[in-house]
């Protein structure tokens, strides 16, 4: 491993001794590739795991000596291995915080107990033993330049004929392998990354030279060298430059940003310092980002540029595509010359680039498909609204407005999945069933199983027979197999659905029960499903809901059960009365004295009432059904059927409950039904469909206050804690992550997670889980990291590298989870640090150009933190082009919570004064300005301390006062909010450094509602308003004094 | 019949069915005298419903149609075979016919089905019984094919040890598997609805029965326990 670490390493500070290896993607391949190798040597090559070291590796770990246990001999402060060498030393020997280790066994074995921290363990070892391989095997082994040497030692050894020498050939041979191995993976790294030549940057700008002028199509104004030298190379910099990799220095004029002044270097481009007019010298300091190339550079700078070039952008590529074939040759070698040179700085950023763009790409990607069906669902849409009743209409209008209003709840997976699929199981089984028919004949014609001519016989005595004739025949068709879709639609083909349906309508029980059970079976199939309800099938199943039969009544419910599992179905069942029917089947339960006699075709009651709860459940997915539900009573009933203990009848239950307790009303009855506890109770059943539902139930229902402390008072958050150690059943797993997340929006709920150890667990479910996972398992930690210690335990858990890397996810839901998440444990500074070393603030940052508002608005909340526990925060800031821009410009936005978190955001950045004189460069001082007039508590609050923020610069006092946000500040103390009062007493007091603004605040009656503050019993508060005050009254007496002499 | 006589009948039938109470016995004794008339106790003969008033009442009451089957239910009520139903068949007939377990219904209508009485239900018999259930296409060539073709479905589906014909280990494992089947060649019980109908209040019952009776319709009316 010599050479890989030697060479491909990268190393912070040059030179040997006490560099420390920088957190790169590359130095973490490799460290994980060395670790691999070590964990898995004492398996596979034992004999050689024994061999003693020539010398001990050495290194200071963070490992306690608690942390050792069998085979160690442990003393306070000092471990000695059992193992010991042929000299009787031991082969590891700790004294805290120094370590010594001289085998291959004791370094997996201490690697096996490092377990998290293998990492950094391994990284100090190599930091501190620079030559391991000298180390490990004797100086004569070292760095095995070539082949030769090999064969020098190879001979010796043959020579020698020593046991020990052979075992350390064995290893020299192994660790040449690895350092092999190594080499290649970083050089798969390396090929990853694109350097910069002479050749391409020269390519690059005459292309653009050739699209630039005036005009405006053109993609910029004028683009030109500093310099019109170029030297024998290539390059046009002076060489004293040119040893930094610098190639040349344009100077580009795009249409809508001045002037700029860029280096081109090997590393990529970045703006300098620019060249002052009378000066010949450029300022070579390197002033924003560093881009992979020209272009990607200007697209980022100027929204023209960007224009423009995509109208170009086909041009351009072709031309580009026609000179790559010219300089094809060329390139390769120096792009090999250039390979190892500093890149140091340049990695990282280029890597998280990779990454985003990744994420954009893959963005696009995903959307397009999506765009598509969202036409197709127009055409169906438009198709089945010819059918909708207006009350319909307003009603799932009502469903969609309702998942886009409220955020968090949009979130809820059940309804997030279950709404569009409402959407989705209509348009997409339509289509289905428009292209499937289809299919299905072409095959028919060309070969029919022998099943349809079967049943196509049976259908025709059932249409031409009488009753005996009919039984007969659907007792045989009962016995093909019926959830086979060949079966299903061969009865559809043949015309059986119309016969089936008729039969109900006849006044034979024993024709209607046959009926009933086929049916049962074939509406498993959405085709039929459909085909039922466009013959009318649902209005006469609903009728046979009233018969006396019981059996009757259950199969017409379990049929409709399963017919309504779309919405214009769910629509019908309402429609013929069918709720109303459905809940009186759960009364059925009640009368438990069963009859002494049943007579022949019956069942028992507690199966009707399971029917029943079996079909509500279907209905209750659409909105208008969870009402009609309420209305006809079923709530109560519901409640009493869950205090059985049938795990039959508690599915549906549940279910259906799970499915109403979206609805605020069914919330507020939750709680006096005492359900919670019911739903905890079975939280512990054995059977996870039904912990599942409890769980989701449980997960709808939390929203409320009350509500979580209720699980927590029954005991329920230790069973969803343990339930989350299952992870094989996804859905189930979805459920109980939903419900602990909305359970630790409470206090007191996080503590006993805590003490249940599910934040571990939780830590560990942030890789590899689905997506309606991961977004509530996210949610459940950001709540968690409102505290401290969970904060702390998330770092220590490794949480915050998942965490980071969620960021450049796409979905919605997920992202506003993550950014709140990473929020939170921003607010501890070593946390901080982390996500600082991980880019997560730049990640943060590009999430304002979401487009959703939610994740605008989190991606800003999160931010707030960031900024304030950065180190540097202000340099951090700066760092991002255009980032100061794009966060002032949010301030357009109509989205209160996004103006809200923006001006919290601006709170922050202002605290730099570099920061806040760009910002105010930006326009800040107007924008807020605008937003004074709101009534929103939240906005104001924070659009107060950001103005009292900003007062800090320049005449922006003045400024304030002139874009008249003095008075409805004033007016901001008339609200309820202390701390709105607070945040406007402050901003008060900076404006009143103006005499304009005093007056202004005078003439609005500031002053009386300021003195009404001092006696607040808030301190800063009071403090703020005094100096108000004060600056108000000593002006007065300053132009009293003027009037007098 | 005096008042004595008709205690001690109602007290022994109560003792030997299980399915109906003294009042109900009551009641269908006195019910039985009704439909019989006067006359047969008069001459002090053993007094039943023949055949023809048996079959009558099967149509009227209980709205079966197939002559074939009624015979057979007449059979299956008539246990001493002498060509007429007495009180005590009736009252143990009508105790299986309107609520009899599902064991006693599948003896009785095997029974019923089994016309020859040789135990096993044949292909020819069952022929025989289904002959009018399918409805006549004047297109189709050969009328009976579709009669044959259902027989051989039955077959399939209920023959269970595939001999070509129906033991009642067959037919019981048939309806056990699916309870439509246990009148699989004919309705030979009261259907569930009218069975329904005939568990009315006891006050009423023999009034609505004596209105009915004169209307042409026997209603037969057992109250509930």
């Amino acid at each position: 491993m010599g050479v890989a670490l030697t060479r491909s390493a990268q190393w912070t500070a040059a030179g040997h001794g006490t560099g420390t290896l920088e957190i790169t993607p590359l130095n973490e391949a490799i460290l994980n590739e060395i670790i691999m190798f070590v964990e898995s040597f004492i398996y596979k090559h034992p004999q050689e795991a024994k061999y003693a070291f020539v010398e001990p590796l050495e290194w200071t770990t963070e490992l306690d000596a608690s942390a050792f246990q069998s085979g160690y001999v442990v003393s306070d402060s000092t471990v000695k291995s059992e193992e010991v060498d042929k000299n009787g030393q031991p082969l590891l020997f700790l004294s805290v915080p120094q370590i010594k280790i001289r085998s291959f066994g004791q370094l997996s074995r201490f690697l096996y107990i490092a377990k998290g921290t293998k990492l950094k363990e391994a990284q100090a070892c190599i930091e501190a033993n620079r030559d391991p391989v000298v180390k490990i095997l004797g100086s004569d082994f070292g760095t095995m330049e070539d082949d030769s040497a090999a064969l020098n030692i190879l001979d010796k050894i043959t020579k020698d004929d020593d046991p020990e020498r052979e075992i350390k050939m064995k290893l020299a041979i192994l660790l040449k392998q690895l350092d092999l191995h190594l080499l290649n993976q970083s050089l798969k790294h390396l090929s990853l990354e694109i350097h910069l030549n002479p050749v391409t940057v020269k390519r690059h700008i005459e292309l653009l030279k050739r699209f630039s002028g005036k005009g405006e199509e053109t993609v910029l104004e004028s683009i030109e060298y500093t310099s019109d030298y170029e030297f024998s190379n290539g390059c046009r910099a002076p060489p004293w430059r040119q040893i930094y990799g610098e190639i040349c220095y344009v100077l580009v004029k795009p249409h809508d940003v001045e002037t700029l002044c860029i280096t081109c270097s090997a590393e990529g481009v970045f703006l300098n310092g620019g060249k002052a007019d009378d000066e010949r010298e450029i300022n070579y300091e390197r002033k924003g980002e560093i881009y992979k190339d020209l272009v990607t550079f200007l697209k980022e700078i100027s929204a023209k540029f960007s224009e423009n070039m995509s109208k170009q952008e086909i041009n351009f590529d072709e031309e580009q595509q026609k000179e790559k074939e010219q300089f094809d040759a060329a390139p390769k070698k120096e792009e090999a010359a250039t390979n190892h040179k500093a890149r140091l700085g340049s990695d990282k950023t280029t890597y998280q680039k990779n990454h985003i763009n990744l994420a954009k790409t893959q963005m696009t990607k995903r959307l397009e498909p999506s765009l598509n069906w969202k036409t197709s669902v127009d055409i169906k849409d438009r198709k089945s609204l010819v059918k909708d009743s207006q009350e319909e209409k307003h009603g799932t209008r009502l469903d969609k407005t309702r998942t886009s209003i409220s955020p968090g709840r949009a979130q809820l997976l059940r309804k997030s999945i279950e709404k569009p699929e409402e959407i989705i199981s209509e348009s997409s089984s339509e289509s289905e069933e428009d292209e499937e028919p289809v299919d299905h004949r072409q095959e028919a014609n060309a070969d029919l199983p022998s099943e349809y001519w079967q049943i196509q016989k049976l259908v025709k005595y059932l249409k031409g027979g009488n009753q005996t004739a009919t039984v007969i025949a659907l007792c045989s068709m009962r016995d093909f197999n019926l959830a086979q879709e060949t079966c299903q639609l061969a009865i559809r083909d043949v015309g059986g659905l119309e016969v089936l349906i008729n039969l109900l309508d006849t006044d034979e029980v024993k024709c209607k029960i046959g009926s009933l059970k086929i049916l049962k079976e074939i509406s498993h199939n959405p085709q039929i499903r459909r085909s039922i309800v466009d013959l009318g099938g649902l209005p006469i199943m609903v009728n046979i809901l009233d018969s006396p039969h019981k059996s009757l009544k259950c199969l017409a419910a379990e049929t409709i059960a399963n017919v309504a599992k779309f919405r214009r179905a769910r629509r019908a069942v309402r429609q013929h009365g069918g709720i109303t029917k459905l809940v009186a089947l759960l009364d059925c339960a009640k009368n438990s004295i069963e009859p002494a006699q049943s007579s022949l075709y019956e069942t028992r009651d507690v199966e009707v009432a399971r029917c029943g709860a079996l079909a509500l459940w279907s209905c209750s997915k659409s909105y208008a059904n969870k009402e009609a539900i309420r209305k006809a009573g079923g709530f109560p009933l519901l409640a009493r059927l869950l205090k059985t203990s049938h795990e039959d009848m508690l599915i549906p239950v549940v279910g259906t409950l799970q499915e109403c307790a979206s609805e605020e009303n069914y919330r507020a009855s939750i709680k006096s039904e005492r359900i919670i506890e019911n739903l905890v109770k079975n939280l512990n059943s054995e059977n996870e469909q039904l912990q599942e539902h409890c769980a989701m139930a449980i997960y709808q229902c939390a929203e409320d206050e009350e509500t979580r402390d209720l699980v927590r008072l029954h005991g329920g958050l230790k069973p969803l804690a343990s339930l989350l150690n299952n992870t094989d059943n996804k859905e189930r797993l979805a459920a109980v992550t939903g419900a602990i997340w909305k359970c630790s929006i409470s206090k007191e709920n996080v503590t006993k997670f805590r003490e249940y150890k599910a934040i571990e667990t939780l830590v560990g479910l942030l890789t590899d889980q689905p997506e309606e996972v991961l977004v509530n398992v996210v949610g459940a930690l950001g709540e968690c990291c409102q505290e401290y210690e969970n904060r702390v335990l998330v770092r220590r858990c490794g949480g915050i590298q998942p965490l980071v890397n969620l960021l450049v996810g796409i979905n919605q839901a997920l992202l506003v989870n993550v950014t709140k998440a990473v929020g939170a444990c921003a607010a501890e500074p070593e946390s901080m640090a982390i996500i600082d070393r991980l880019d997560g603030v730049r990640l943060l940052w590009s999430l304002l150009k979401n487009p959703h508002p939610d994740v605008k608005a989190s991606a800003a909340w999160a931010l707030c933190p960031c900024i304030e526990n950065a180190k540097d925060a202000g340099e951090m800031v700066r760092s991002f082009v255009g980032g100061l821009e794009l966060v002032v410009n949010l301030l357009k936005s109509d989205n209160k919570e996004v103006l809200a978190s923006v001006c919290a955001a601006i709170t922050n950045i202002a605290k730099d004064q570099e920061n806040l004189a760009v910002i105010t460069d930006h326009g800040v001082v107007p924008l807020l300005s605008k937003l004074a007039n709101t009534n929103n508590d939240k906005l104001r609050r924070h659009l107060a301390e950001a103005i009292s923020r900003c007062c800090m610069w320049g005449r922006n006092r003045v400024a304030f006062g002139e874009h008249k946000a003095v008075a409805p500040l004033v007016r901001y103390l008339k609200s309820n909010d202390t701390n709105v009062h607070r945040a406007t007493a402050q901003a008060l007091y900076q404006l009143s450094e103006d005499a304009d603004n005093c007056i202004t605040m005078h003439e609005n009656g500031a002053v009386k509602l300021l003195l009404d503050m001092v006696g607040s019993p808030d301190q800063d508060l009071q403090e703020a308003a005094a100096g108000c005050i004060s600056n108000i009254r000593r002006l007065a007496l300053a132009t009293e004094k003027a009037r007098y002499t | 019949m005096n008042r004595k006589k008709l205690q001690k009948l109602t007290d022994t039938l109560s003792k030997s069915c299980k399915h109906f109470n003294k009042f109900e016995v009551n009641c269908l004794i006195k019910l039985f005298y009704n439909l019989v008339g006067e006359v047969a106790e008069r001459q002090g003969v053993v007094a039943g419903l023949d055949r023809n008033a048996f079959r009558n009442i099967l149509h009227m009451t209980f709205g079966m149609t197939d002559d074939m089957i009624m015979d057979r239910v007449f059979r299956g009520f008539d246990k001493d075979n002498d060509g007429c139903v007495n009180v005590s068949e009736w009252v143990h007939g009508l105790s299986l016919f309107l609520r009899g377990s599902l064991e006693e219904k599948m003896k009785y209508c095997f029974e019923v089905f089994d016309l020859n009485g040789d135990g096993f239900i044949s292909k020819e018999e069952m022929f025989h019984m289904l002959k009018n259930s399918l409805l006549k296409q004047p297109s189709e060539e050969d009328p009976d094919e579709g009669i044959k073709d259902l027989v051989e479905i039955t077959l399939k589906k209920m023959d269970c040890d595939h001999d070509g014909k129906l033991s009642f280990a067959d037919y019981e494992q048939a309806v056990r598997e699916e309870t439509l089947l246990l009148e699989a060649f004919g309705p030979c019980l009261p259907d569930p609805k009218t069975a329904e109908q005939a568990l009315c209040p006891a006050p009423l019952l023999l009034l609505r029965e004596a209105k009915s009776h004169r209307a042409g319709v026997i209603r037969i009316c057992v109250c509930p326990q």
